[in-house]
């Protein structure tokens, strides 16, 4: 592409989901997950496919993150740590 | 999540921000066949506000936008709008959503296909909204409820 902004974009991407795999603190993977596919979304921008980017957008970073916090408040941890 | 200790910074907000992400999702909805968008996006987009007052407003003081017990008969309406757009077509003698087909009149074909379109894309964007709001709905309420 011509504006050369996959790999810092990959790699932030790449980042987004190191961070969300190491988190103990599910809400906060939750957000971070939310940020994984805002990331992806912008990289689907990038390579001009306009429309994934949009949905990605709306339901990856919208709808399934708030499936994600009600289900984390309907759950509770058994393990301390 | 039904606590009463609520923002009130939290509820100002998200109450202020509602009705600006439904006109920008009937914008893409309504524009989706001339640009990036249409009934999915949209109806995610309408989907999300609502859930938005869900989290911050409570569901009691929510339910004045979209009340629980209209998920499913939206869903099935929506649902019910894009079938009847094919069947009509295919009953008046084309295929299955051939857009040209449709009883309108003193339109052109390509008129036609704009109104089909637009037609599946009303459809849809109910559909998504309500079975959205719905799965939000049915996941708070929790297992036993039904």
């Amino acid at each position: 592409m011509v504006l050369g902004l996959e790999t810092p974009l990959g790699l932030l991407l790449l980042a987004s989901a190191l961070i969300a795999l190491r988190l103990r603190n599910l809400l906060a993977a939750a957000v971070t997950l939310s940020v994984f596919s805002f990331i992806s979304a912008l990289i689907y921008l990038v390579m001009g496919a306009v429309d994934v980017a949009f949905t990605e957008a709306v339901v990856g970073a919208g709808i399934t993150g708030v499936l994600f916090i009600v289900v984390l408040f309907h759950t509770s941890r058994r393990s301390i740590d | 999540m039904t606590s009463s200790s609520r923002n009130p910074i939290l509820i100002t907000a998200s109450r202020l921000l509602a009705p600006f992400i439904q006109l920008f999702a009937l914008y893409v909805i309504f524009h989706g066949h001339f640009g990036p968008g249409g009934g999915f996006q949209g109806g995610a987009m309408l989907a999300a506000s609502i859930l938005m007052l869900r989290l911050s407003v409570g569901a009691e003081r929510s339910e004045l936008k979209f009340r629980k017990s209209w998920g499913t008969p939206v869903g099935a309406l929506g649902a019910m709008i894009f079938a009847g757009t094919g069947l009509l077509t295919l009953l008046l003698g084309g295929r299955f959503l051939e857009y040209h087909f449709l009883p309108l009149p003193d339109l052109s074909r390509a008129e036609l296909h704009s109104a089909g379109i637009l037609l599946i894309e009303v459809g849809v964007s109910l559909a998504v909204m309500a079975v959205l709001v719905t799965i939000y709905d049915d996941i708070m309420e929790g297992p036993g409820g039904n």
